[in-house]
């Protein structure tokens, strides 16, 4: 990976509380397992910043070599690399995500 | 025709993933399921005792290193779900 994209992600990181790199956007996600993670989020009402790999193809395959994880979409919070759609569906599902919130201090809307 | 002979070479595949999975973990429990019914979107829950003690981010790394680089390759929409 080029210093310059390197550089781009931990500028990512760094700068959003929660960064979620996926193809398309949250708006108009381009691929089920991305839709799937920002539609959590988006039930939740927390702020994200989506970031779109399908614009940028050193960044899609930098962002594979820098969490050392194959897939696409990946979930930092808090610049701690949360998982991929399985993890982050699993912990959606069980509780942990909302956990990881609280511990986190991240605001959130709570289910009636 | 066409989707009768996508269906044998997903299938064949699917056998592979079992077996590169084994490889790696033997005492793994590898389930396969076929989530939409379409032969492209799969599931795989990986039983093993070697995920004892390790996050789940490390346990989903030890199946992705199984598959050899096949995962976000040839397997794009391979859910996976590891259970100790």
């Amino acid at each position: 990976m080029d210093q310059q994209t390197n550089d781009l992600i931990k500028k990512e990181i760094e700068n959003n509380e929660i960064c979620l790199f996926m193809k398309g956007t949250p708006d108009a996600p381009q691929c089920g397992f991305s839709m799937a993670i920002s539609n959590m989020l988006k039930i939740l009402e927390v702020n994200f910043k989506g970031i779109n790999v399908l614009e940028n193809e050193h960044l899609r395959q930098g962002i594979k070599k820098f969490s050392d994880w194959p897939t696409i979409p990946q979930l930092y919070i808090q610049k701690e690399f949360i998982g991929g759609c399985d993890i982050v569906k699993e912990m959606y599902e069980n509780g942990d995500l909302i956990k990881l919130l609280e511990n986190k201090g991240i605001s959130f809307k709570k289910k009636n | 025709m066409v989707e009768g002979i996508y269906g044998t070479i997903m299938a064949m595949n699917l056998e592979e993933i079992k077996k590169l999975i084994k490889e790696s973990l033997p005492d793994a429990t590898v389930e396969i399921q076929d989530l939409a019914g379409d032969g492209n979107h799969y599931s795989a829950t990986v039983i093993s005792s070697q995920f004892s003690g390790k996050s789940k981010i490390e346990q989903h790394k030890m199946v992705y290193n199984s598959l050899k680089g096949k995962m976000g390759n040839e397997l794009h929409a391979l859910e996976i779900k590891t259970k100790e």
